[in-house]
């Protein structure tokens, strides 16, 4: 493992913040449990926990909090000065830290999600739930890095994404799925392990070329920004 | 042996100029960058050191562009101003993490000599977060010092270092700077700088005031008057007394005590007490008004 990897992993694991992540993964595999315990019926329960907690809550907060953790805290406390000023590649800065923010946020959404998808259909659902989860947790990763080098309030415009433009709008105003993550997860999980559970509201092609797009796009992007990182000085 | 130079840099934010037209050229040893605060210090650290392009004019070490070129960091060092480090990780952690990706053959080594280096070596184990300021300035020192880079560049070095760190420092600065190592430090503290460098840049409201020997400087700055606020049990009669004192070239009566012109701060300093016990008069206050240092910049402005 790299060291900015490393260093990265360590920061995110030693701030409190990670406990964040726990909550929503109990909560969906928690809620999984108890309605298959309770012999409710997956179909009553299965979409509202799976896609309305999971799909829609867990994987993008989840990479929210990982994706803007990863940079954005050390640029906001000013220890990428210490990352920077070596002769690294600045390519090699970010695939570090997108490899901890995709690693971490693809684990923790993805193994509830499988539980979630085992208890509710069968384990070719949750596999596909937990690859369509992996995708997902990669684009929104790129993205997320990317807005920590963009704004000042990464996790701000991060929860503007997923609550208004794919928690709002992308429920009435079908042009924006186009550019939602969310609808590529559900439409590639759909693809993959077809139920009723799932409507894929994109088509594939769309879902993979664009998730290709969010994750490649963003990284490159995020790149070039870091190789233009700049300090303001004391009189800005 | 590498050179830092500044060609006709400056920085402008927005309608503020923050550098204006600048040049200088950095050689091995030790030089101070000295200026009241906000004057521009660290905006020429940080373009210097990669992390600001210049709006105008360029920067360079030993040739090549600072900004958008990693590769310069192979032989330069940065302590910035800011204190920010991981604080989760042990010092030893931190410079080891410095030397591996700086991509040393030895980094362990390279954290050992740097730690020495700093006088860490009884501290090196603990999480640096639980470190008071000076210390866990020196391990940054250690973080940017662990590939010996040929350029250190340092940004306020000694704010929350004791007396007896800022010695330390100051050795080690001066011993980098004799080895060779070209050393730019900042500061608006011109008593570090007398005791650390010979050469200094003098940098005011943006703009260069003064660049070279820093005695050369000093001497400009001693023909300007020293003036004092001075309050007394009778400030007219004192007043009479003063000027007939040689290094007194003026004295003002003004409502709350007087004001009074020093050509030589030593002689005066030393002639006050002298004269006001034998006139009897009781002193009750005495301030030099006009030592700070942004006053003493004006003058080398104007100079």
């Amino acid at each position: 493992m790299s060291t900015v990897a490393y260093i990265t992993a360590r920061g995110l694991f030693g701030r409190r913040r990670v406990l964040l992540l726990l909550p929503l993964p109990l909560l969906l595999v928690g809620l999984a449990v108890i309605c298959h315990a309770y012999n409710v019926n997956p179909n009553q329960w299965g979409q509202a926990v799976v896609v309305g907690l999971g799909l829609a809550v867990v994987l993008p907060v989840t990479s929210l909090i990982v994706g803007t953790g990863v940079l954005g805290s050390e640029i906001d406390d000013g220890t990428i000065i210490h990352i920077l000023t070596k002769p690294l590649p600045r390519r090699d800065i970010i695939l570090a830290k997108l490899l901890v923010a995709a690693g971490v946020s693809a684990v923790v959404a993805a193994v509830p999600l499988f539980v979630a998808g085992v208890l509710a259909d069968n384990v070719h659902f949750g596999l596909a739930l937990a690859i369509a989860a992996v995708i997902g947790a990669v684009a929104y990763s790129a993205m997320f890095l990317l807005l920590s080098l963009l704004t000042r309030r990464p996790v701000l415009l991060g929860l503007v994404y997923i609550l208004v433009w794919e928690g709002l709008l992308g429920r009435f105003v079908s042009g924006t799925r186009v550019l939602s993550i969310e609808q590529y997860v559900i439409t590639i999980a759909d693809k993959i392990a077809p139920t009723d559970m799932l409507t894929g509201k994109v088509n594939l092609t769309v879902a993979i070329v664009m998730s290709a797009i969010f994750a490649i796009g963003g990284t490159i992007y995020a790149i070039n920004r870091l190789g233009s990182f700049s300090m303001a000085g004391e009189t800005s | 042996m590498s050179v830092v130079e500044l060609q006709n840099v400056s920085r402008w934010y927005g309608n503020v100029v923050a550098v204006n037209d600048i040049s200088m050229t950095l050689q091995p040893g030790v030089t101070g960058l000295l200026g009241p605060n906000g004057a521009g210090k660290t905006t020429v650290l940080h373009m210097m050191a990669g992390f600001l392009s210049p709006s105008r004019g360029t920067v360079t070490v030993d040739g090549k562009p600072t900004w958008r070129n990693p590769s310069i960091y192979r032989s330069l060092g940065l302590v910035a101003e800011r204190e920010a480090v991981h604080g989760f990780l042990t010092a030893r952690e931190f410079v080891t993490a410095c030397a591996k990706m700086q991509k040393l053959p030895d980094p362990a080594a390279a954290a050992t000599r740097a730690l020495e280096m700093v006088e860490m070596t009884d501290a090196q184990d603990r999480r640096i977060e639980t470190f008071s300021k000076g210390m866990r300035q020196r391990a940054r020192v250690a973080g940017a010092l662990v590939h010996e880079p040929q350029v250190l560049l340092l940004d306020e070095p000694f704010n929350g270092m004791d007396p007896r760190q800022r010695m330390h420092m100051m050795d080690l600065l001066h011993a980098l700077g004799d080895r060779g190592h070209t050393i730019l430090f900042s500061s608006h503290i011109l008593e570090e700088v007398e005791q650390l460098s010979g050469l200094v840049q003098v940098i005011v409201a943006g703009r260069l005031a003064a660049s070279g020997d820093y005695r050369r400087i000093r001497r400009l700055m001693t023909t300007r008057p020293h003036v004092f606020a001075l309050q007394s049990s009778d400030d007219r009669r004192l007043a009479v007394a003063l000027i007939g004192e040689k290094s007194v070239s003026g004295v003002e009566i003004e409502p709350g005590g007087l004001t009074v012109r020093a050509s030589d701060y030593g002689s005066f300093t030393r002639a006050l007490p002298r004269i006001a016990l034998g006139e009897g008069i009781r002193l009750r206050r005495l301030l030099p008004s006009d030592e700070s240092l942004e006053s003493v910049f004006s003058y080398l402005l104007e100079a």
